[in-house]
């Protein structure tokens, strides 16, 4: 089995690298990539995202080919894929971060900036917060509900048909922080960062 | 509900910690990758190095040891000292740092924290102002503490917030080593002057301090060095100490 991380110049990935790496010990072959048909030729692919919706969308423009080879593997043959903070909230139609962009529309939606209640709550949401798990997933298995996951931005995806949603978490309000339509997976929070529960979450993905 | 994060600050010199835990079961108690792990097992919400080493030659030596941790600990780490541009920055995190926290070259060049911030987002960059208070003011040091660039600190943090800062860590010169607790005043003003969360350091001595730095000093998070390296506290102890008084954190 073979599973890609793609690498297109988001941000710093080398934190997921590792804990891919951890999770798949010898059994399962990580790459880290931007190859197109290193892509297609996966079993699995890792979408990572840093910085602004924006910038990831543009960084994903700039290689060749790479959001139709998105496409292709996500939609078309409906392999697996798990999208990482920016790289869930790319799934949405438009995202509102800098200035208004497109995103790959996977999962109708948008991406906004948190409402911090005029202050109340600071931004970036930064820190441990508990997930409530609100629909079965494949990726939360043996993961209780009300475990702790590291969070960190300022951005939340509002998908347009609520049963997408996986779980929740309570910050200012009650924000999406995992999607799963059929073959596409999403967290807001950090898996790789997230100690054990996270490294769990990695392994579910990928023994799907 | 958000948790308070506690953070244990492991002071790294030529690849080595100088001021760490101090375990007689440790096989290598100058290691900062085992140090690191002990603390991410035992329930720290996040791991702090702050390279202090002070020969240009061996500056290098804190990539290896980023990388060797960040493949052993997954829990977010920063790395603090000596970052001087955003080339610094972009090997640290290439190494596999989560966030960076940037101090003289903030306060010199605010540049590196706008073009930083842009470049790999205000998530990983943090801006650590050293403050030592004059007067009915707060001063930004720089250099280790060494020079005094008269810049308000309560000015300066919000200047840095708007440049790109994602979190901003506090440390009270006059409070840093002794032991008496956070300077409460000046982390409560920083936190209500700025919307990015706040870390409170220097000063803490018991469990009582970290839990005034965010009871009072409004910090998102506190971090600590020598309660925790010296046995007198576990990060685990501490989280129930906080828990008990009704402070939210991750157990």
């Amino acid at each position: 089995m073979k599973v890609t991380i793609v690498d297109y110049n988001s941000g710093n990935i080398s934190s997921v690298i590792n804990s891919f790496k951890e999770v798949a010990k010898d059994k399962v072959n990580i790459e880290v990539t931007s190859d197109l048909n290193k892509i297609k030729s996966s079993d699995k692919v890792v979408l990572p995202g840093q910085g602004s919706f924006k910038s990831c969308v543009d960084a994903l423009n700039k290689i060749n080919g790479l959001i139709d080879t998105l496409n292709e593997f996500t939609i078309s043959n409906k392999k697996p894929l798990l999208g990482i903070c920016v790289g869930l909230q790319m799934f949405a139609d438009v995202g509102y971060e800098e200035t208004e962009t497109k995103g790959l529309g996977w999962i109708s939606g948008k991406v906004s900036k948190i409402d911090n209640q005029n202050g109340k709550y600071k931004l970036p949401h930064i820190g441990w917060n508990q997930i409530k798990i609100i629909k079965d997933s494949k990726i939360f298995k043996d993961i209780e509900n009300n475990s702790h996951m590291y969070f960190v931005h300022s951005y939340e995806f509002i998908p347009e048909n609520k049963k997408v949603i996986s779980a929740t978490t309570d910050y200012s309000s009650n924000i999406v922080c995992s999607v799963e339509k059929e073959n596409i997976f999403g967290t807001q929070f950090h898996p790789e960062k997230s100690d054990k529960m996270g490294l769990k979450m990695i392994d579910n993905f990928i023994n799907l | 509900m958000l948790k308070n994060r506690i953070i244990p600050c492991l002071d790294v010199k030529n690849g080595r910690v100088v001021k760490g835990i101090n375990f007689v079961d440790l096989k290598d108690a100058g290691d900062p990758v085992e140090q690191a792990k002990i603390y991410s097992d035992g329930g720290a919400d996040e791991i702090c190095f702050l390279d202090i080493t002070a020969s240009n030659e061996n500056r290098d030596i804190i990539y290896d040891v980023v990388e060797k941790t960040s493949r052993k600990c997954f829990v977010p780490l920063t790395v603090g000292g000596g970052i001087r541009s955003v080339e610094d920055i972009n090997k640290l995190l290439n190494c596999g740092a989560d966030k960076v926290s940037i101090n003289t070259a903030a306060v010199e060049n605010s540049k590196v924290v706008i073009e930083s911030s842009k470049k790999f987002g205000s998530q990983c960059i943090v801006v650590a102002i050293d403050a030592k208070k004059n007067g009915d003011k707060w001063e930004v040091f720089t250099h280790g503490g060494r020079n005094n660039s008269g810049i308000d600190a309560l000015e300066y943090a919000k200047q840095m917030e708007q440049h790109g800062a994602g979190e901003l860590l506090v440390t009270s010169m006059d409070r840093d080593g002794t032991q008496v607790g956070y300077d409460i005043e000046l982390m409560s003003k920083i936190s209500s002057k700025v919307n990015i969360p706040v870390i409170a350091s220097g000063g803490v001595g018991n469990l009582d301090h970290l839990v005034d730095g965010i009871m009072l000093g409004n910090a998102s998070a506190v971090l600590a060095a020598s309660i925790f390296h010296y046995g007198k506290h576990s990060v685990q102890e501490a989280k129930e100490y906080l828990d008990s008084k009704g402070i939210p954190v991750r157990i």
